[in-house]
């Protein structure tokens, strides 16, 4: 047993002295002040980008959207075209001071209309169907160059597929205090568990975090498990933390509205003010550190253009993406306005899609993050050539 | 393919096919693992969950009796908190009383391959608590009635129980969708909700590759026209059951993947989901699914392809799907490459201890919301995940560790933990993990150990 008791060992010393976790082998590095940082928030179910974002003075908008239309007096003002919904209060005052921007008809470059499989391709990073099985941030993570190492954590007890494959991760989510280094038993699971090539490398991460949500946590109000405003504020901290991971991803479920979406108020709008109050928390929690943020917001299509029978909209393309942070260069919108009259929609139902998404993501993760323009073209985003960086976004 | 001893073919019938061993359980079924599973095939192995006095729990219709008398008296509370929070009291009281039921059903059936079979149907025909409070009062009755009863009859016959139980309908927003040259559709403006119709293709049949469009959902959203649930409200009306309103629905001949369907109400949609349902593709996204939940996230093509055959040439007998799965060799690798799910872990460690939790809250609920799997509250329509990667996650591990700390420390005095491990185990227990055990320093540790163990976790 004394390769057992080495391997605790190690584990106790690399906490006591506060090192670089070793996972998966390599030593983890770490965001120091100045490092970059990528916040992801996927908003799962298909958000409703023409209630995010709504097009006022496009003549067809109201027509199309009857009861559930954002009232203009009600929308909060964004520019001479676009208003935010009332719900988005903190998004429009970044909007207001450079800090956050729309690209009001986003998709990924293959149209499809099913949750499940449109999440897959956001997350996969893929130009196709099961293209690809890990994560696009994955393979950010292992693109990266030594010098400019991060490490990516998904605020939840699983990790979201964006966040899977070879390169280490971390997923985290509120609970009951823990102390690793403490525990005789989180030593004697790590030899059980180190010839298991899934659950052993996930352990000694789960440990390795845990170690460092600990110091974190210490001295800060309690977290509750499942809020999501609460999610913010965890990924805040470790984000803001030295040494810490300097990516992090949040899922938030509950868009997918095909009935009784409601207008300024509702079922959306409850879900809008989640989202504006997350991003509210990322900026808070991360105090300084937000001036070298970008956090982007996306969803796996849009909805239809019209309202359907039920006081709610069905499936869709385009939506709206949403743009934060202090390192964003200000500036208008992403991407071209399609329209919604005769001729103009996709499909004859759905906002056009004028943007690619992985356009966005792309730009995000070259000219803020770092990673090799030629790697990104071709292992984060497989065969993703065409779709080119986005001047002055970062 | 040559099937590995009998030894290893019990503790894998027992943990991989079953819900994880109770004391005794692999030894009994030393002799013939597979003839123990095939008993099971029989839609009396699934039994319904019934109340602490044998009782059967409120039917829908009455589960939203409770669930209006609740609300009503929310309202009437007004301001007044303490009245307000009290009042929903009953209500949740008999929703965790059934699904503490059901999962002593779980932990302690004889038949736990059966039960594991009528969970991964209640899992393909997701209906989640998450959408509201009116399916928190559902989710539960629909698997009672819609899943359960099924499980080993006709793939039609549990599609179709499903596709017209109120909770499905309500889950996917079919309630009031409405043609619009319908009756209705005529006299205001209003239309067509796609939800249920895209689901049932993409999700519950044909799977989301096989090949329809965009125009096959718009058809067969306007062939569900009309299929509603009664609304308490209305006189005449009883909420919480199927209700056709032919005023909604959308005349005319269909085409739906191919085939027409010629003008007929309410039965229109059962012809669809006949064909649905006999389709090859069909067939195929049920066996793929089957073959991930049992042995792996990537299942040897050839174990796809027997259970395919088996469901086209039964006509879709899932009884006959299920001892295909039994006999099938491939089924039977000794690499345990599945991950437990959160609640089948609870339920294996209770079934382990020979125990059945007796507080709904404390031992189950809690626990699984921190694991990341409420019961009946999947995040999604496609249900909770079935692959492994998913639910080895860095967190969720460290979440398990320190349940499996709570769950030992209930326990552990009233066992044995290495005559635990061999009783749970069985051949599957390595001699690393044996070694760890009998060097822990308390039984505490031990039973911790043996839960949170590579092999106890997998399966």
């Amino acid at each position: 047993m004394t390769h057992a008791l080495s391997r605790r060992a190690t584990l106790r010393l690399g906490f006591g002295l506060g090192l670089g976790v070793t996972v998966l082998g390599t030593t983890a590095l770490a965001a120091d002040a100045r490092s970059p940082r990528l916040v992801v928030i996927i908003c799962r179910g298909a958000m409703d980008g023409l209630s995010v974002s709504p097009p006022l003075h496009d003549p067809a908008y109201a027509a199309l959207r009857g009861a559930i239309a954002i009232p203009p007096d009600k929308a909060l003002p964004l520019d001479g075209d676009f208003g935010l919904h009332p719900k988005l209060v903190n998004i429009q005052r970044l909007a207001l001071a450079g800090q956050a921007r729309i690209a009001p008809a986003v998709a990924w470059p293959v149209h499809i209309r099913s949750h499940f499989e449109a999440q897959d391709l956001l997350e996969s990073g893929a130009d196709k169907l099961y293209g690809t099985q890990t994560g696009w941030l994955n393979r950010t993570v292992q693109a990266l160059s030594e010098d400019r190492a991060a490490r990516a954590i998904a605020v939840a007890p699983q990790a979201p597929l964006i966040l899977q494959g070879p390169a280490a991760y971390d997923t985290w989510s509120p609970g009951a205090p823990f102390n690793p280094a403490g525990s005789r038993l989180a030593g004697i699971l790590q030899d059980l568990y180190q010839p298991d090539p899934l659950l052993g490398p996930a352990f000694a991460a789960g440990l390795a975090v845990e170690h460092e949500a600990m110091a974190l946590n210490a001295n800060a109000p309690a977290l509750k498990a499942n809020d999501a405003r609460d999610f913010a504020t965890a990924a805040a901290r470790f984000l803001a933390a030295p040494g810490g991971p300097a990516i992090a991803v949040i899922s938030l479920d509950g868009f997918d509205t095909h009935a009784n979406q409601g207008a300024a108020d509702g079922q959306l709008a409850n879900r809008l003010s989640g989202l504006d109050d997350v991003v509210a928390g990322l900026e808070k929690g991360l105090g300084p550190d937000w001036a070298q943020t970008a956090v982007v917001v996306a969803t796996e299509f849009g909805r239809t253009a019209h309202v359907n029978g039920t006081g709610g909209t069905d499936h869709g393309t385009a939506s709206t993406l949403i743009v934060a942070g202090g390192a964003l260069k200000a500036g208008g919108l992403l991407g071209d306005w399609p329209g919604l009259g005769q001729g103009q929609l996709f499909e004859n139902r759905d906002t056009a899609p004028t943007l690619d998404m992985r356009r966005v993501f792309k730009t995000l993760i070259v000219e803020h993050l770092g990673v090799d323009r030629r790697l990104a073209d071709t292992r984060v985003f497989p065969d993703s050539r065409d779709a080119g960086l986005i001047s002055g976004l970062v | 393919m040559t099937l590995p001893p009998r030894d290893t073919l019990a503790a894998i019938a027992a943990t991989r096919f079953g819900l994880g061993a109770r004391p005794g359980e692999i030894a009994r079924i030393t002799a013939d693992p597979q003839g123990w599973l095939r008993a099971q095939v029989r839609p009396e192995a699934v039994p319904i969950p019934l109340n602490p006095v044998g009782l059967p729990f409120p039917d829908s219709r009455a589960r939203l009796v409770d669930f209006a008398a609740f609300k009503a008296a929310e309202k009437a509370a007004g301001a007044d908190t303490d009245r307000r929070r009290t009042s929903g009291e009953m209500f949740r009281q008999g929703i965790a009383a059934e699904l503490l039921g059901r999962t002593s059903i779980a932990t302690t059936t004889d038949a736990p391959f059966a039960e594991r079979w009528a969970l991964f149907w209640s899992n393909h025909f997701t209906v989640s608590t998450r959408k509201s409070q009116e399916l928190d009062a559902l989710a539960a009755s629909f698997e009672r009635e819609a899943i359960r009863p099924h499980v080993f009859g006709r793939f039609e016959t549990l599609l179709l129980a499903s596709s017209r139980h109120p909770a499905m309908i309500l889950y996917l927003d079919q309630q009031s969708s409405i043609g619009p040259n319908s009756k209705a559709g005529l006299r205001r403006t209003a239309g067509l909700n796609e939800n249920l119709a895209r689901e049932i293709m993409e999700l519950h049949t044909l799977g989301v590759s096989a090949g329809y469009t965009q125009a096959d959902v718009t058809e067969f959203a306007r062939v569900l026209t009309g299929w509603s649930v009664g609304r308490r409200e209305q006189p005449g009306e009883t909420a919480g059951s199927f209700m056709y309103r032919p005023n909604l629905h959308e005349p005319g001949t269909r085409t739906v993947f191919g085939q027409t369907y010629p003008p007929g109400d309410e039965d229109q949609a059962l012809r669809v989901l006949a064909d649905l349902a006999a389709s090859g593709k069909t067939a195929t996204h049920l066996a793929t699914k089957l073959a991930t939940h049992f042995v792996s996230d990537t299942p040897d093509p050839r174990l796809v392809r027997r259970l395919a055959s088996a469901y086209h040439d039964s006509r879709g007998d899932l009884s006959v799907v299920a001892r295909t799965l039994i006999e099938a060799p491939e089924a039977w690798t000794d690499t345990a490459a599945k991950v437990k799910t959160p609640y089948e872990l609870l339920v294996s460690a209770y079934r382990a201890v020979d125990q059945a939790p007796r507080d709904y809250g404390r031992e189950v609920n809690g626990p699984l919301n921190l694991l990341g799997q409420r019961p009946l509250s999947a995040p999604q329509p496609n249900g909770w995940s079935d692959r492994a990667t998913d639910w080895a996650a860095p967190d969720a591990l460290v979440k398990r560790l320190q349940w499996a700390q709570g769950f030992a420390a209930s326990y552990a005095n009233q066992v044995d933990p290495v005559q635990l491990a061999t009783d749970a185990l069985g051949s599957r227990l390595r001699p690393l993990t044996l070694a760890t055990l009998q060097h822990a320093e308390s039984r505490k540790e031990a039973l911790a150990v043996l839960l949170m163990s590579p092999e106890f976790q997998r399966r």
